[in-house]
C-alpha cells in the first residue's frame, strides 16, 4: 500500500486485536484510508464497530496490532500534541480553570520557544476563537456542557495540531447547542485549514461537516464498508442544505448503509 | 420535662407560630404553621438533644441501681468541674493536670501520625503508579494490616528501649496502612480520560504528577488521613495504659488504681470529644480541597 504514503495522513492495512478472557478478539481488520491535508473526514458506524478505536490509533493512544498509521511521513508510535484530540466527555481537568486547562497545552507545545506573556496571549486568543473569553477564569463544573466541549476544542486547537481528532464531540449535547457548535466548528476549520477526523453517529452531522463520510461495517472484524464523498460547496448552510438534492442523496446513501446493509440485530 | 423547656427557651419569638404556652409546646401545631427557625430547630437540634438527655437518663438510672459503685451524671459533672479548674498543675512526674495529659497524648499521636503520613503517602503513590511495586508490596500489606496495633508494642519497647518512642511507634505502624492503601487506590483510580489527556499533551512526568495525579488523588489521600487519625487516637489510650508516663491513657489507668471512677468516666468523654474534634477538623479540610473536584 505504498501508494498511500504520499498522502498527509494514511492508515495502512491496520488491524486491531484485543486479548480478552475468551481469547483474541479482532476488533478491526484491514483498514486502508488516505486523507489529504485540510480534508474533513467523518467516521460513522453503529456503536461497537470500532470507530473510536480507529480514532485512538490515529491519536496514538492505541497501537495497531497490524499495519501502521502514517502522519506527515512518520509512523505514529505514540500520542503527541501534533494530533489534537477532542474527547467525547471533554476530559477537562476539574481542578484547573478553563484558562489553565488550555494553558497547560499551550505551555507544553510552545513553552520552550515563547515567554509567558506570549503563551498567555495564545491561550486568550484560542479561547476567543471558541467564544469563551468571558468564562476563562471559571472552573469546568461552573459552565454548561456546550461550553466545556468548546474548551476541549480550544485546548486541542491551541496546540496547532497537524490533525484534529474529534471523538463524538457533540454527542452529549442537546440539539440546539450541537447545531451551534457544528457551525462554529465549520468556521474554525475554515479559518485554520485543519485536517479533521471526526467520529460521529449522527448522519446529518456527518453530511453537514465532512468532505468524505467513511462508513464502517459492524464488528467484530469491522472494516471500512463504503466511502461517500460529500461534494457540497462550502461554506455550507444547514437551512439551504435541507432541500439540496446532493445533500439528500448523501444522507440517503449513509442511511441505506447503516439501516439496510449494516442493520444490527436487536441486541 | 426538660426537652419541652429546651424548646421554649430557644424558640425565637416570631410570628403567629410562636408557641407562647407550655400547652402549645407539648402538642406542636401543624408543620406548615411552624416558623422556619422553629422548623429547623425541630429537625436539627431537637433529635440530638433528646438523644443526649436519654443517654444521661439511662446513665443516672444505672448509677442509681448500682448502689453507688458507678457515679451518676451529677457527681461526674462536679468532679469534671474540679478537674478542669486546674488543668495545668504539675505535682511530680506521674501527677499532672488533665491539660498536660491531653497534650502529651496529642503530641504522641502527632508524631506517630505525622511520620506515617510522610512515609505512607509517597509509598502509596508509588504502589498506585507502578503495577510491579503493587504486586510486590500488597502481600506484605495484607499480612501486616490486620495485626492488632498493640501487638507491635513489645517490638517498639525492644528496639527503642523506652516507653515514649515505643508508643509513637505503635501509632505510626497502626496509622500508616490506611494512608498507603487509600493513596494507592486513589492513584490507580485516576480516570483514564485524564491520563489520555496527559498522553496527548505529552506532559512531563513532573507535570503529570502535579497537574493530574496529585489533584485527582487528593480526596483519597484526605480520606486515608481521616481514617488514620481515627485509628491513631483509638490506639493511643491503649498504648499509654501499657507504657505509663503522662497521657490520657495513663491517666485512665492511674485513676483505676486510685478507684476514682468519676475520673475514668471523664476521661472517656475527653477521648470521645477530642477524637470527634480531630475527625471534624479533617472533614473540614477535606471539604475545602474537594469542592473543586466534581468530575
Amino acid at each position: 500500500m505504498s501508494a498511500h504514503t504520499d498522502k498527509f495522513l494514511s492508515i495502512e492495512n491496520v488491524g486491531m486485536e484485543f486479548d480478552t478472557k475468551r481469547g483474541r478478539f479482532e476488533a478491526l481488520r484491514n483498514i486502508n484510508l488516505a486523507i489529504d491535508q485540510g480534508e474533513f473526514i467523518a467516521l460513522i458506524g453503529h456503536s461497537g464497530c470500532g470507530k473510536s478505536t480507529l480514532l485512538n490509533m490515529i491519536a496514538g493512544l492505541l497501537y495497531p496490532t497490524m499495519g501502521a498509521v502514517i502522519c506527515d511521513k512518520r509512523e505514529v508510535k505514540g500520542a503527541g500534541p501534533d494530533r489534537g484530540v477532542v474527547f467525547q466527555n471533554h476530559s477537562l481537568l476539574p481542578w484547573l480553570t478553563c484558562f489553565d486547562n488550555v494553558y497547560l497545552a499551550v505551555e507544553r507545545v510552545f513553552g520552550e520557544i515563547e515567554g509567558r506573556p506570549k503563551l498567555k496571549e495564545r491561550t486568550q486568543k484560542v479561547l476567543e476563537l471558541v467564544g469563551l473569553s468571558h468564562a476563562a477564569q471559571k472552573h469546568p463544573d461552573e459552565i454548561s456542557g456546550g461550553m466545556k466541549q468548546r474548551v476541549g476544542i480550544a485546548r486541542a486547537l491551541s496546540m496547532e495540531p497537524k490533525v484534529l481528532l474529534l471523538d463524538e464531540p457533540f454527542g452529549a449535547l442537546d440539539a440546539l447547542t450541537r447545531a451551534r457548535l457544528q457551525d462554529e466548528l465549520m468556521g474554525i476549520v475554515k479559518q485554520t485549514g485543519s485536517t479533521v477526523v471526526m467520529v460521529t453517529h449522527d448522519v446529518d452531522e456527518a453530511v453537514l461537516l465532512s468532505d468524505r463520510i467513511v462508513m464502517m461495517t459492524n464488528g467484530p472484524s469491522a472494516t471500512i464498508g463504503q466511502i461517500v464523498p460529500v461534494d457540497l460547496e462550502r461554506p455550507r448552510d444547514r437551512l439551504k442544505l435541507v432541500a439540496h438534492p446532493r445533500y439528500i442523496d448523501c444522507r440517503r446513501q449513509v442511511m441505506e448503509f447503516l439501516y439496510q446493509k449494516q442493520l444490527r440485530p436487536a441486541a | 420535662m426538660s426537652a419541652a423547656a429546651g424548646i421554649e427557651s430557644t424558640s425565637p419569638p416570631v410570628g403567629e407560630a410562636k408557641p407562647e404556652t407550655a400547652k402549645l409546646v407539648m402538642v406542636p401545631p401543624p408543620k406548615k404553621r411552624l416558623s422556619p427557625t422553629l422548623q429547623k430547630f425541630v429537625e436539627v437540634v431537637l433529635p440530638p438533644l433528646l438523644g443526649i438527655l436519654l443517654f444521661i437518663g439511662v446513665w443516672a438510672l444505672i448509677a442509681q441501681t448500682s448502689g453507688g459503685r458507678l457515679p451518676g451524671p451529677l457527681k461526674t459533672w462536679l468532679s469534671a468541674v474540679e478537674v478542669f479548674s486546674h488543668p495545668f498543675y504539675v505535682k511530680g512526674p506521674n501527677d499532672q493536670g488533665i491539660g498536660w495529659n491531653i497534650l502529651s497524648s496529642l503530641q504522641r499521636v502527632g508524631f506517630g501520625f505525622g511520620l506515617a503520613a510522610v512515609i505512607g503517602i509517597p509509598i502509596g503513590f508509588l504502589i498506585g503508579r507502578v503495577a510491579f511495586l503493587n504486586a510486590m508490596f500488597s502481600p506484605i500489606i495484607s499480612l501486616l494490616r490486620p495485626v492488632s496495633p498493640l501487638a507491635w508494642l513489645p517490638i517498639g519497647l525492644l528496639v527503642f528501649k523506652s516507653a515514649n518512642p515505643a508508643a509513637i511507634w505503635v501509632i505510626f505502624i497502626s496509622s500508616i496502612w490506611p494512608m498507603i492503601i487509600n493513596t494507592a487506590v486513589g492513584v490507580s483510580r485516576v480516570p483514564q480520560d485524564f491520563l489520555n489527556v496527559a498522553k496527548v499533551l505529552s506532559l512531563s512526568e513532573w507535570k503529570v504528577m502535579t497537574k493530574i495525579l496529585l489533584p485527582a488523588t487528593l480526596p483519597y489521600i484526605l480520606t486515608g488521613i481521616r481514617l488514620s487519625i481515627g485509628v491513631a487516637w483509638l490506639v493511643i489510650v491503649a498504648a499509654e495504659m501499657l507504657t505509663g508516663g503522662v497521657g490520657i491513657g495513663f491517666w485512665v489507668w492511674d485513676e483505676w488504681n486510685n478507684l476514682n471512677v468519676e475520673h475514668i468516666i471523664i476521661a472517656i468523654f475527653i477521648v470521645g470529644i477530642v477524637g470527634l474534634l480531630l475527625e471534624q477538623a479533617l472533614i473540614l479540610i477535606a471539604k475545602r480541597f474537594s469542592h473543586e473536584y466534581k468530575a
